[in-house]
């Protein structure tokens, strides 16, 4: 299970790139497909669960696209 | 185990689009200002007044109520919403085109009398919507479109420090200079953001927040090299820092 993953609202997305260069795992790349807009949005790229949701694209974003998700224990439930 | 939310866009955005330029940090600190007015429990009871210039639309993309000023008064317009509702929180969102251009007097008095509003001012060293004009903020040797040989002193003047001149004045009670190009200094901006509101909130004084922002598009750099561009030449001429601090502690 991935500690944590991102979610990028492709259409609010101006490919400015600074999610994609401050990255630390150097997950997220431009994606092959345009949006309605014709840029080409940021993608999440990580089949390796590298991702551990510290929120830096979240920062860094311009145009508040991302939302960054972590896995948390359930309230009473044992690790 | 489950997912959680960590981050997520503020309650006090309207889901509205930008109508920014890709990279451009305007965005960054919309983020931050909401985020700050939703930690302080504040969105129904504050007021933006947006500035001539890129983000004339800025009441568009919060879900706060707000107006715009006419060009460079957007602190004499808060001054009157404040006195007349001294109940509500009255931020303005400004460029240096409009808060140090056109609007230095407005900007000036109003700090010296000490009114109870914020003031968020984006310095990016150009006139951004009108196409790259220079602006009293334009470094020396830069090149717009009004100045195609480069900034020099004895044709055009030296930049204006805004925070520099606001500083010596006693109605002041916040005052910091600082920028959002790297993920450790949208933290800080987001403390003195908050505590210049605070200074709103404890009645202390004005407050102001100059953010050192990028225009990719007029300086002609992509997003990445604008904001390197940042550390290399405009912290040299406005360097980062808190100037005036009456606030304390965040508490």
């Amino acid at each position: 299970m991935k500690k944590a993953y991102i979610e990028i609202d492709e259409e609010r997305c101006k490919g400015c790139g600074l999610c994609i260069n401050i990255c630390p795992q150097k997950i997220i790349r431009f994606s092959e497909r345009f949006n309605s807009k014709g840029y080409h949005p940021a993608e999440q790229n990580d089949p390796e669960g590298k991702c551990n949701g510290c929120g830096f694209c979240y920062m860094m974003c311009p145009d508040v696209c991302i939302t960054v998700y972590r896995l948390a224990p359930v309230r009473g439930e044992t690790q | 185990m489950e997912y959680k939310v960590a981050y997520k866009m503020p309650e006090s955005l309207s889901k509205k689009q930008f109508s920014y330029c890709p990279g451009c940090h305007h965005g960054i600190v919309h983020r931050l200002i909401a985020e700050v007015i939703d930690e302080l429990g504040i969105r129904e009871k504050t007021i933006i007044i947006a500035p001539v210039g890129c983000s004339v639309f800025a009441y568009e993309f919060f879900e706060l109520d707000g107006t715009v000023a006419a060009h460079g008064r957007a602190l004499a317009v808060a001054t009157g919403m404040k006195r007349a509702r001294p109940d509500l929180v009255v931020f303005t969102y400004q460029g240096d085109g409009d808060l140090a251009a056109i609007g230095t007097a407005e900007t000036i008095h109003a700090a010296n009398r000490g009114e109870r509003v914020t003031t968020i001012f984006i310095n990016n060293a150009i006139y951004g919507m009108t196409g790259g004009q220079m602006a009293p903020t334009t470094l020396l040797g830069m090149k717009t479109t009004t100045s195609p040989y480069g900034r020099a002193a004895e044709r055009e003047g030296y930049p204006i420090h805004v925070c520099e001149v606001l500083k010596e004045l006693r109605g002041v009670a916040y005052l910091a200079r600082t920028k959002v190009n790297s993920p450790k200094d949208v933290i800080t901006t987001k403390k003195h953001i908050k505590k210049a509101f605070l200074a709103q909130l404890k009645d202390l004084g004005f407050g102001l927040v100059e953010v050192l922002s990028t225009c990719p598009t007029n300086w002609g750099m992509d997003p990445l090299r604008a904001g390197k561009w940042i550390d290399e030449h405009m912290v040299k001429e406005y360097p980062l820092g808190v100037f005036v601090d009456k606030v304390g502690e965040e508490k």
